[in-house]
């Protein structure tokens, strides 16, 4: 099955040409101007643009047990709706995934019924209760890529140590959710000026900067990689970039919310803001835009974290945490970043596609002849608003529900398969 | 009565959605209040057929027996909401709560509730007027107006005075709504406490002075608010212990010397004597503690009849 994306401005090599692409089942084959064989598909992509399908470190599908929230096959087509073509999953479900069966589960049940790829993240501790190492060695044979404890974060130093000693014989990351709870403990949201205003418990920078600092400790110790998830604050920044000089593999993300969000977005309580790490400064966000442009941090990752809403319509103390995030990352990070200069288009698709892709050792995040087929065309003139009635995710929590943004993602390919098209 | 403003339908979340004009009328509204409050026949027929429900989420005595007291003299209906004895023990949602209450036809809803917010929810749900009675530590706006007009009745005006509040400023919605109407009326108003229990970021938020010491704190005060300090800030971590606070900060003939000549004392209640403020200051003849409850009474019958359009 061959299909041609003709006439579309595709991203190659950090740059956009306007060339067409042939793509034979799940392999690019041909990538040159004015293709002329025949494909059983033609699209054409005039004043569109072609991507690498994008790919997420970090997301919460809720599936096995907490179905209601989201599951592997809406998280997945909501996925393939933002141009997601792999995203990774975290442990945090019910039951935990902190055992080779899990893994499994997840792995048939997303090759079967899912929309895009999905790569599991195994639990480190058993149950995330940072008590007992978890089976990493078992949950290698069902391929997970990395393991974490998601928001769970461990306090215990000594434990800590012997995870990252004990994982890093089998050559993955550890992911760190960085959070001192002694720190955090009754917060709701950043720890400064708003929490003071509005009488909410705050979390202040310190609990992830003194964790992320303690862990760099001891990765360095323990000879570990580690990657640090959702950084917020200028300090975390300036302490990882720090550990990047002195030579330790350490990566880190953040997060479309991080990115164009502060603090005073939960003025009026409103539940859909409340996350963990909490939107932070303005100061704080300039500098996670200015480090994502140096390089600093590594790329960008959802936290697609679905919550339904009888969850979040509550007092704001009782909501949970957490963004949903698959079907608006591109479009408010291209109206927000790349239409006011804050960002080009190049490095947006970069830290979105092709450095994620490195990171986890992908054959896609490039469109190059013999790169996977995972391919996203986009619409930058398009306009695309959030819902609750189209959005594909079971869940609507996500703060730019009701707002208008640049950018749709008009095809996904994954795989050479088209999964999502509108 | 007649007022250039309009009250109806609006919600008192905090005092920031009102003006310094708006504030004043609704003092100006409270003195006409307080002198039927001191009528033989304390009861006015203005609200009835008028329905008001109150929401006590958390325990409160004094509030609540205010405003209900408030509601029975305007000849309002009374439904009275105690979270103890309620559906909420049960596990039932604040929406399905409010949702159920609404389906009975209230017409203004009160509400105490332990966390930030909650007033703006229940507006959400019912799309009725809503006061808040304390969210948290939030805001506590009819508080903030018993004081504001307890002081003004005194004073006349609040403009250029010196107001010093001392205590627990972290925990208290009670000063934060006090240092936005005080502000808006042109008071200076100053907090104390120590470090632990005092935001860094009140004077960016609130344009008040912040000092650590109760002698600078108090200098040259018009007026001098205690606040309840209790006991779980030791067991947080925020204090050693309530003796060493109230060697450093409790109201007293010796500590409120540095203030002005008989400057206001004030509190909140309930107090505790001998820990923020000792008897003899409590029970002078400056202090305004007792006339607080009673504006009390006074301030919350005159925002329902401006909220409910009272005639």
């Amino acid at each position: 099955m061959k299909t041609i994306i003709k006439n579309g401005l595709v991203y190659i090599n950090n740059k956009f040409e306007e060339v067409d692409v042939l793509f034979d089942n799940d392999r690019i084959i041909e990538i040159r101007k004015d293709i002329q064989k025949d494909a059983d598909s033609t699209i054409d992509a005039t004043n569109k643009h072609v991507f690498p399908g994008f790919i997420d470190l970090h997301s919460h599908l809720r599936d096995p047990g907490q179905t209601y929230k989201e599951d592997i096959i809406s998280g997945t087509k909501a996925a393939a709706k933002g141009g997601f073509t792999t995203i990774c999953c975290m442990p945090n479900t019910d039951p935990i995934i902190d055992n080779i069966a899990t893994v499994e589960y997840i792995n048939r049940k997303a090759k079967d019924f899912g929309f895009c790829k999905v790569k599991v993240i195994g639990a480190m501790t058993k149950k995330t209760e940072g008590k007992e190492i978890a089976e990493i060695g078992s949950m290698m044979e069902g391929g997970i890529v990395a393991v974490s404890d998601d928001g769970a974060c461990i306090q215990n130093a000594k434990l800590l140590q012997n995870v990252m000693k004990y994982t890093s014989s089998f050559n993955i990351p550890v992911i760190i959710h960085a959070e001192d709870y002694n720190l955090s403990k009754g917060g709701q949201i950043n720890a400064g000026k708003m929490s003071t205003k509005l009488g909410l418990g705050g979390i202040p920078g310190l609990a992830e900067e003194i964790i992320i600092a303690r862990n760099i400790m001891i990765a360095e110790k323990a000879k570990c990689q580690v990657h640090i998830a959702h950084v917020s604050t200028k300090k975390a920044v300036d302490i990882i970039a720090e550990a990047k000089k002195n030579g330790l593999r350490i990566t880190t993300e953040v997060t479309p919310h991080h990115l164009l969000l502060t603090e005073d977005a939960c003025e009026n309580f409103d539940t859909n803001t409340k996350v963990k790490p909490p939107l932070r400064t303005e100061n704080d966000r300039q500098a996670m835009i200015k480090a994502l442009n140096e390089g600093i941090i590594d790329f960008i990752a959802t936290d697609h974290a679905p919550h339904s809403d009888f969850e979040k319509e509550r007092e704001f103390n009782l909501a949970p945490f957490g963004i949903n995030g698959f079907e608006t990352a591109f479009a408010t990070l291209y109206t927000n970043l790349v239409k006011k200069n804050e960002m080009s288009l190049e490095k947006l698709i970069e830290v979105m596609s092709e450095k994620p892709a490195n990171f986890l050792k992908l054959n896609s995040g490039k469109i190059e002849v013999g790169k996977k087929a995972d391919l996203v065309i986009a619409d930058l003139n398009a306009k695309i608003s959030f819902k609750s009635d189209n959005i594909i995710s079971k869940a609507n929590n996500t703060p730019f529900i009701g707002k208008t943004f640049f950018g749709k993602i008009t095809n996904t390919f994954c795989d050479g398969m088209l999964k999502w098209s509108n | 009565m007649k007022n250039k403003h309009n009250f109806i339908g609006r919600n008192l979340y905090d005092l920031d959605d009102y003006s310094a004009d708006e504030i004043i009328a609704i003092l100006e509204a409270t003195s006409v209040m307080k002198e039927i409050n001191e009528r033989d026949y304390k009861k006015l027929p203005t609200l009835r057929g008028k329905t008001v429900c109150t929401l006590f989420m958390e325990n409160s005595t004094r509030t609540r027996m205010s405003f209900e007291l408030a509601v029975n003299r305007l000849s309002a209906d009374l439904v009275s909401f105690q979270a103890s004895i309620s559906a909420l023990s049960k596990g039932e949602s604040l929406q399905d709560t409010i949702c159920t209450l609404n389906a009975m036809g209230i017409d203004l809803y009160i509400i105490r509730h332990r966390f930030p917010g909650s007033p703006q929810l229940v507006h959400k749900y019912s799309e009725k007027p809503v006061m808040n009675a304390g969210d948290g530590r939030h805001a506590h706006p009819t508080q903030a107006l018993l004081d504001i007009f307890s002081i003004w009745e005194r004073l006349g005006t609040l403009k250029d005075l010196k107001i010093t509040i001392v205590g627990d400023i972290a925990h208290s919605r009670v000063v934060r709504s006090n240092l936005i109407g005080m502000k808006k009326l042109g008071a200076n108003v100053t907090v104390c406490g120590p470090k632990t229990l005092v935001p860094g970021f009140l004077p960016e938020i609130y344009g008040c002075k912040v000092e650590h010491d109760l002698e600078t704190a108090l200098k040259d005060a018009d007026v001098i608010m205690g606040l309840r300090m209790q006991l779980e800030r030791q067991n947080e971590g925020l204090l050693p212990s309530l003796d060493e606070y109230t060697k450093q900060y409790v109201l007293s003939k010796r500590t409120i010397q540095f203030a002005k000549k008989d400057a206001l004392i004030m509190h909140p209640g309930p107090m505790n004597r001998g820990i923020e403020i000792m008897p003899e200051i409590a029970d002078s003849q400056q202090s305004l503690v007792l006339a607080q409850v009673a504006n009390g009474v006074a301030v919350r019958m005159a925002l329902l009849f401006l909220f409910l359009g009272g005639k």
